[in-house]
Parts: C-alpha cells; structure tokens; sequence
C-alpha cells in the first residue's frame, strides 16, 4: 500500500485541502450565522468575530492553495501528451479519459467544468473573508451585509462542491499517476 | 460593545469588495467563453505551457477582479452606496460566470 510522488499531492490537492476547507466552511458558516445583537452578549461577539476571522481566512488561503496547486502541479500532469506510440495510456488521464467514448465525458464535461468553476471559490471566499475583517463586531448591526456576505459563502462552497465532486470522480476514472 | 463599535459603519468598502467579487467571478466564465469562440484568444492566454491556457484565462481573471476592486474600493470608501442595488449586480455577475464556465453552455460557443 504505497501512494506515487504524484499520487500524494492528488491526495493532498483533493483529499487534505477538501477536507480542511468543508471545515472551515462550516466553521465559518456557523460563527457568521451566529453573528446577530439578539443572540450575542457584547463579549460574545468579540470572542466570535476572532473565530470567525480564523475560519474564514482559513477557507480563503486553502481555496487559494487548491486552485494553485491544481492548476500548475497536478493539472499539467493530467493533461500531459503521451508520446507517439504509447499504448498504456494510464499515465496520461486526460488521453486515457478520451480514448475511450464510455469515459471521454469525463474530460469534456467534468474536467473543463471543473478547472474552471473551481477558480470563483478563492474569489468568493477572499471576498467573505476581507468584508468580516474590516468590519468587525460592526457587522453585527449590519443584516444585509451579513447576508449578502452568507450568500456570497455559499456561491464559494457550491463552486467549490463542484470542482470537488467532479474531481474525485475524474481521479476515480483515470488517477495522476 | 462601545458606543463606537455600534455605530453602523458606512457600506462602500462591502458593496465595493461584492461587486468586485462578482466581477471576478464573471470574468473567469468570460474568459472560458473567450478561449472556446477564438483560437487566437485561446493560444494567447497559455501564459504556462504545462498547464495551457487555463493559466492565462485564470491569469487575467484575477488581476481583473483586482483591479476592479481597487477602483471601486477607492471610489466608494467611507461612502454609503445603493447596496441593494450592488449587491444585486454583483450575483447577477457571479451567476453569470457560473453559467459560463457551464462546458454545454460555453461549448455552444466553439470556434
């Protein structure tokens, strides 16, 4: 049971990184929720906004650490050429992906829905996590932006949940290897 | 809370960084969409050979989306702006970039 050079950072891309953003989207989502003068003594509230500014700059920072590590790590690996005359393709994913017309979708609908859905989530979540920081305990007094700013959380995770979702399908389909 | 800390603040610098935030959001779908109705567009923007284009339509989105919020930070901070309004745009723009990055929406487009 052992995992290629290439193998552990498609773990690490997916798996760690997914893991540690749905953590820090839920944290995130609760402590924002949470966030209203009805519920909330005054020390409450300064004691939830530093939680909040940690989970949301967290999310930001691993949505940018997928994207990154996404686009120029693992994705070039994925869409690698194989040379003229290669016959086992399972170290090429993207050709493996489309050699075959019962996987070829695979590529032409998950992979280019996914590498590009997946770059709005840093957008969005970078958005969340600046207007929380700026604004502070204030925001406490302020419903809509809090609102729009939960909607807003919501686009991130959805893009996220995507490009998530498809991507552990397409590693099913034709592992980097 | 101190009296300080209950005043509301002014809401530029929140609709600024939403609008900017859709925005940036509408210009990768855009971006999507431009590379699959021209080659020209499509060869231009692989900023990274390993990755191809993605890295250019990526690239462009972000400092796009950066330089839109500058502008509209700078123009709208220490202002109070029609937020409705704004925040309206800016999901209208964020949807928007979703469907475009959609591959049977964007594929309808192909060069």
């Amino acid at each position: 049971m052992e995992l290629t050079f290439r193998e552990w950072l498609g773990t690490i891309h997916g798996l760690i990184f997914g893991a540690l953003f749905l953590l820090s989207f839920s944290g995130g989502l609760f402590a924002l929720y949470g966030l209203r003068p009805e519920w909330m003594t005054a020390d409450g509230i300064k004691s939830r906004m530093v939680q909040l500014k940690i989970w949301v700059w967290t999310m930001a920072g691993i949505a940018w650490a997928t994207v990154l590590t996404g686009t120029y790590i693992v994705y070039p690996w994925y869409r690698a050429a194989p040379p003229d005359g290669t016959t086992n393709l399972s170290s090429f994913s993207k050709a493996l992906l489309l050699s075959s017309e019962a996987t070829a979708k695979w590529h032409t609908f998950g992979m280019e829905w996914k590498e590009h859905v997946g770059w709005i989530t840093p957008i969005a979540a970078t958005v969340v996590a600046y207007v929380i920081s700026i604004y502070g305990p204030k925001l406490v007094n302020e419903p809509k932006i809090r609102k729009a700013l939960t909607w807003f959380f919501v686009a991130a995770f959805t893009a996220a949940g995507i490009a998530g979702a498809l991507g552990a399908f397409i590693t099913k389909a034709a592992p980097v290897r | 809370m101190t009296a300080k800390e209950n005043e509301t603040m002014k809401n530029g610098l929140a609709a600024a960084a939403l609008l900017a935030g859709g925005f940036g959001s509408f210009m990768v779908g855009l971006m999507t969409l431009l590379t699959e109705m021209s080659k020209a567009i499509n060869t231009a923007l692989i900023f990274y050979k390993p990755s191809g284009p993605l890295s250019g339509k990526t690239t462009v989105a972000v400092i796009a989306w950066l330089i839109m919020w500058v502008i509209l930070g700078s123009q709208w901070k220490g202002k109070d702006v029609a937020f409705g309004k704004v925040v309206v745009v800016a999901f209208a723009l964020l949807a928007l970039g979703l469907l475009f990055t959609f591959p049977p929406f964007f594929l309808l487009f192909g060069a």
